[in-house]
């Protein structure tokens, strides 16, 4: 903030605190003509309410001094009057630091330890898993499930199906750089008659009831439009994250209609990047662990 | 008879009945929500019936439209007996009634709704900001206006609340909605990013410290007095913690956003003044409980005393706790907990409620010329009922709260979370039953009030007292 801003602040903050204190003498003090202390003052109101002219209580006035003296002792030591930074020098970003540094220090050997053995090992080492599952739990439990079971537009990590691939190497890539699966809008090129076309074929790719006049037209459709991502058979491209349309899973919903949406208005899938938040260590051992759900 | 000769209650008697209509209104959403909290099913599947459309209203229901209509009545009611004058402009303060009862009921329509401008305490959109605005300037006409006209020398000291919960609450509401609208539904802030999220809880923490502190004093000082038959205890005590409190309440917003973007200067800042001001809000309880002295047989018989003066033990306790919670090392661990709802409802149920409960219940034979409430007995049920009701709600709140900071905060050997959250949900489980329990429990004296109110209207009427003369 500006110099002037930064007066501003002091000067607001201690007239504050010090105008507090001279409040407090000036009220205590007697005034010329006033009634005896315990007297009422003389005033009344509406007939009854009068006001004692009593001192304050000492315990009280000791209290707020006692915060007083702490707030200013606070002030010369802390960031608090505009820019002066504090007797301390203390910043919240370098506690900050200084808390991850000691918590890098104390934690980062163990991780560290658990990223030297490969992650097909790895999965079969119980202690590792525990900590794998807990790691699981607070990073990707709020969108993939407490049992990994995943929901509606967010996978299943326990079953067969993989996306961008099930090798440790594709879900460590997937943990540390994340992913973005864009199925683009068909809408507008379809057609409403088209995107029930295509909708009815897909459907049929996994030998679901689907019309078979409306899947005939599809075929062709598909092979059109679709195939260049989700291959002529169906079968996806784990490539670029093109999911398999023959195996019967559905990442957002298995109702026809909710297959017309996705072909009509497109999906956008994210799955957020974890290198610079987890660290390849902590990225490593949670690949082996979502790695061991399936390979059991 | 209502005449210029005497005072006009008949807008305190608006506003009186409803503090108990809209109590129960407000409250009852409380409970719904409190009870979707244990079974999330009672939201029906319906959008406008969810708890995040719920919750608004509630907040705005307990304290805009129960508290508000409480600040009307008595401020109206104290203002008139304190300065000795009628009211002054009998058709704006007719004006203030309907226009709160409109800006109530749009608020009633507009949250479940949908339309909000996301800042807490401050939800409701542009237009009836608006209103609001109007509406409270008004407010603070006809009060200062009767101020001006009075006919005794010295301003007495619940004025002096009144006066600064007027003033200050208008300039609040005025620079906090300051926004943008880009339709009749919906408008942004005007303030980016932090300075807004600043400005909000400078607007948020003196909506408890003027709205829910400095005006609910202001009742206190005039109905423990006058219930207790007993002078004022200290009158430099009020003096120094009626500008101690507004001087040093206006710093304390930045506690709310401690170990956020807000800048470390104005964190430290929140949490000095918010320690300060602990002396100067345990004045008004001093002051208050103080008054008893030599009147305390009183309180045996006398249930109305009863909720005055618990209240003072509540506003005690919960303003200790409130600068606890804004020391950085108790906020890391209370933030984001029950905790702070446990905080809160000490002070909205303890404090802002029984005061005025106890208010309203010395009001209603007053202004509708009764000799008295139609049942002692079932005032004191109240009491009991809605005291047991809030120590069940903060106990369960206080131990759901630590609980979950405790947990959010344990560590494994490999440093790892010990427990993920919906863990933490879990256990809280049988304290939000209890909590329901407590609500409900609260909600239901409410009842018992609204009878009592009902019999008493309903009984037979005494004259309207005539204005004494200044001598």
């Amino acid at each position: 903030m500006s110099t002037a801003w930064s007066w501003y602040v002091i000067i607001l903050t201690l007239a504050n605190v010090f105008g507090c204190i001279w409040l407090i003498r000036w009220t205590s003090k007697p005034k010329v003509g006033e009634v005896k202390t315990g007297d009422v003052t003389g005033h009344v109101w509406d007939e009854t309410l009068q006001e004692y002219n009593n001192p304050m209580p000492r315990w009280w006035l000791w209290m707020f001094y006692l915060t007083i003296i702490f707030g200013l002792i606070y002030l010369a030591l802390y960031p608090a009057l505009g820019n002066f930074k504090g007797l301390f020098g203390w910043t919240s970003k370098q506690e900050y630091q200084k808390e991850i540094a000691q918590a890098n220090a104390a934690y980062g050997p163990i991780f560290a330890a658990y990223a030297k053995t490969d992650i097909v090992t790895l999965a079969k080492d119980s202690d590792a898993m525990r900590a794998g599952q807990r790691l699981f739990l607070n990073y990707c439990a709020s969108c993939h499930g407490s049992d990994a079971g995943g929901a509606r537009g967010f996978p299943n990590l326990r079953d067969h199906d993989w996306l961008y691939g099930g090798t440790p190497e594709m879900i460590q890539t997937s943990i540390l750089d994340g992913r973005r699966g864009v199925m683009p809008a068909w809408g507008a090129v379809l057609g409403d008659k088209g995107v029930d076309e295509v909708a009815a074929y897909v459907m049929s790719l996994s030998d679901r009831k689907a019309d078979a006049a409306l899947a005939r037209a599809g075929k062709a459709r598909f092979e059109t439009f679709c195939a260049a991502c989700h291959m002529p058979d169906g079968k996806g491209n784990q490539g670029i994250g093109a999911p398999n349309l023959t195996d019967n899973i559905w990442l957002y919903g298995r109702a026809a209609s909710t297959i017309k949406q996705t072909i009509r208005d497109g999906r956008n899938g994210v799955m957020p990047s974890h290198r610079t938040f987890l660290g390849e260590d902590k990225a490593h051992l949670l690949a082996a662990y979502v790695y061991s759900l399936s390979a059991k | 008879m209502d005449t210029q000769d005497s005072y006009n209650y008949k807008v305190v008697r608006q506003f009186s009945v409803m503090t108990v209509v809209w109590g129960i209104v407000g409250m009852s959403v409380g409970v719904l929500i409190a009870a979707q909290l244990v079974w999330p099913e009672l939201n029906f599947n319906t959008p406008w019936l969810t708890y995040s459309r719920l919750r608004p209203l509630h907040t705005n229901a307990v304290i805009f439209a129960f508290g508000g209509s409480a600040l009307f009545a008595t401020s109206y009611y104290v203002v008139q007996r304190t300065c000795q004058v009628r009211l002054a402009f009998d058709r704006l303060a007719s004006f203030t009634f309907w226009g709160w009862t409109l800006i109530i009921l749009l608020a009633a329509v507009s949250l479940p709704m949908g339309y909000t401008t996301g800042k807490e305490y401050a939800e409701l959109e542009w237009p009836i900001d608006i209103l609001i605005a109007i509406v409270w300037v008004s407010y603070a006409v006809v009060f200062f206006g009767t101020i001006l006209k009075r006919k005794v020398k010295h301003i007495y000291v619940a004025n002096w609340f009144f006066a600064a919960f007027i003033l200050t609450v208008a300039v609040l509401h005025i620079v906090n909605s300051a926004e943008i609208p880009i339709s009749l539904t919906k408008s942004y802030s005007v303030y980016p990013g932090t300075i807004d999220a600043m400005v909000q809880w400078w607007y948020g923490h003196n909506a408890v410290g003027f709205f829910l502190t400095a005006g609910f004093l202001g009742i206190m000082y005039y109905f423990i007095p006058k219930q207790a038959e007993r002078p004022i205890y200290s009158y430099r005590l009020s003096v120094v913690h009626f500008w101690a409190l507004v001087s040093t309440y206006m710093w304390a917003g930045p506690h709310h956003l401690q170990y956020t973007a807000l800048p470390d200067w104005a964190q430290s800042l929140g949490m000095v003044f918010s320690l300060i001001l602990l002396a100067p809000s345990w004045g008004g309880m001093i002051n208050g409980i103080m008054t008893l002295s030599g009147a305390w047989h009183k309180l045996r018989h006398d249930p109305i005393l009863k909720f005055l003066i618990v209240s003072l033990s509540f506003y005690g306790m919960s303003t200790f706790e409130g600068p606890m919670m804004a020391i950085k090392t108790v906020n890391a661990l209370s933030h984001y907990t029950d905790w702070t709802i446990g905080h809160v409802h000490s002070g909205a149920l303890g404090w802002v409620g029984l005061v005025s409960i106890g208010a309203i219940y010395f009001l209603i034979p007053k202004v509708f010329g009764r000799e008295g409430m139609y049942s002692t007995k079932l005032i004191e049920t109240h009491f009991w009922v809605a005291t047991i009701g809030i120590v069940l709600y903060i106990a369960a709140m206080w131990i759901a709260g630590v609980m979950e900071g405790l947990m959010w905060r344990a560590v494994n050997s490999d440093g790892t979370l010990t427990y993920s959250f919906v863990e933490s949900l879990e256990v809280t489980y049988p304290f939000y039953v209890v909590r329901l329990i407590g609500g409900l429990l609260y909600l239901s004296g409410m009842f018992l009030m609204a009878y009592n109110v009902w019999k008493t209207i309903a009984g037979p009427k005494m004259v309207n007292a005539a204005i004494p003369q200044n001598a």
